[in-house]
């Protein structure tokens, strides 16, 4: 097949940026899915029951996992489209459970009082990494990759 | 292709920390059933225990009394309490390895129906080598050991055999067997057995524990 070398993936500065994007989505893949079996981990050996927070979280993060590959085979920029809808909303609940956690927001707020206590928090590392917090910075590093890749990689 | 591999092996990885995440986690909640079931087999309500209830560092100790590194252990284990006052409590169980030492647990159990266990126990072990010579306890020789210290000692007598005393030292010696305790004396501390056996050691588990339970 005769290749056009304006159009080519393979030229140069568009290759480059392809391959940023490429990066950049399998960096929120890997994110996601070490978010994805750290709450399995959780849940399922540590036997520490989610609280309803950490089902939302859960419900936006989950589907990530399985998402992204498909825009990583072939690479497809446009996967941002699809993706950051769930990042941006799980990134807001993650937002809300950690000023919770935190005791930013007061108790009368609090939104699950039945069930387990989302101001729980069932791990504390160095004395202030919670669950909560580690879904935020989850939320936080995939929408940040995206954003870049959706103004950086050309459609 | 090279994508292909590196998100291939990304993948493997990631599933594998999980798996092996898994098989530690659960191994060492094994670990700590078992130190707990450790601990229900070495902590008894019944043993008799020195030392303040609050002290954080718990001595059990697997004793018979007449077994001579037991009696030299006893004031070193005394000198430990004494340089860490309030911080260490030692309980005494029972292994009665030598041929009718199982006598004397009896009469030292007696004695402490009458409030006089510890003295007992220190005038017993202070005379071990004239009631226990060449390692075989003579049950008549140790009466004459227990005279000074305000006993009634016929009493002692017919407490000896009461069936409580013998449910305490049947449980104690089913505990040593359980805890594999074959030789005496067997020293556990907050539950963890000494290495290798020596002053050394006891004193390391002891200064160990101190540390972490009063840092």
């Amino acid at each position: 097949m005769a290749t056009n070398p304006f159009v080519n993936d393979e030229t140069p500065i568009r290759g480059h940026a392809q391959e940023l994007g490429w990066n950049l989505v399998f960096v929120c893949w890997l994110t996601a899915t070490s978010s994805t079996l750290g709450a399995l981990f959780f849940s399922e050996v540590m036997d520490l029951p989610p609280c309803v927070l950490c089902w939302y979280q859960r419900i936006f993060i989950f589907p990530l996992a399985l998402l992204l590959p498909f825009g990583l085979f072939p690479f497809d920029p446009k996967v941002v489209r699809y993706a950051l809808p769930l990042s941006v909303v799980g990134w807001s609940i993650a937002f809300f459970h950690v000023l919770l956690t935190y005791g930013v927001i007061p108790e009368s707020i609090r939104p699950c009082t039945q069930g387990v206590p989302c101001a729980l928090n069932p791990i504390e590392w160095f004395g202030f990494v919670s669950i909560p917090l580690l879904s935020l910075v989850a939320f936080s590093v995939i929408n940040a990759l995206l954003l870049v890749t959706h103004y950086k990689v050309p459609q | 292709m090279k994508r292909k591999t590196l998100f291939i092996t990304a993948a493997v990885v990631l599933v594998a920390a999980f798996l092996v995440g898994t098989l530690v986690y659960q191994s060492r909640k094994a670990d700590s059933a078992q130190a707990l079931a450790r601990q229900a087999l070495l902590v008894r309500d019944h043993a008799p225990t020195v030392g303040p209830a609050e002290a954080k560092v718990h001595i059990v100790e697997f004793l018979d009394p007449a077994c001579e590194t037991c009696r030299s252990f006893y004031p070193f284990v005394k000198r430990m309490m004494a340089a860490n006052p309030g911080k260490i409590r030692v309980s005494v169980r029972y292994a009665p390895f030598h041929s009718n030492s199982d006598y004397v647990v009896k009469v030292l159990e007696a004695t402490r129906k009458q409030g006089k266990y510890w003295e007992a126990l220190e005038a017993l072990l202070a005379a071990q080598p004239s009631w226990a010579p060449n390692h075989s306890p003579q049950p008549d020789l140790v009466w004459r050991h227990l005279a000074g210290l305000g006993l009634d000692l016929e009493r002692v007598r017919q407490d000896m055999d009461a069936p409580d005393i013998a449910r305490v030292v049947a449980q104690d010696i089913a505990d040593a067997k359980a805890l594999n305790v074959t030789k005496t004396p067997e020293f556990f501390v907050n539950g963890q057995p000494m290495p290798s056996f020596g002053y050394e050691q006891l004193t390391t588990l002891v200064n160990d524990a101190l540390a972490t339970a009063y840092r």
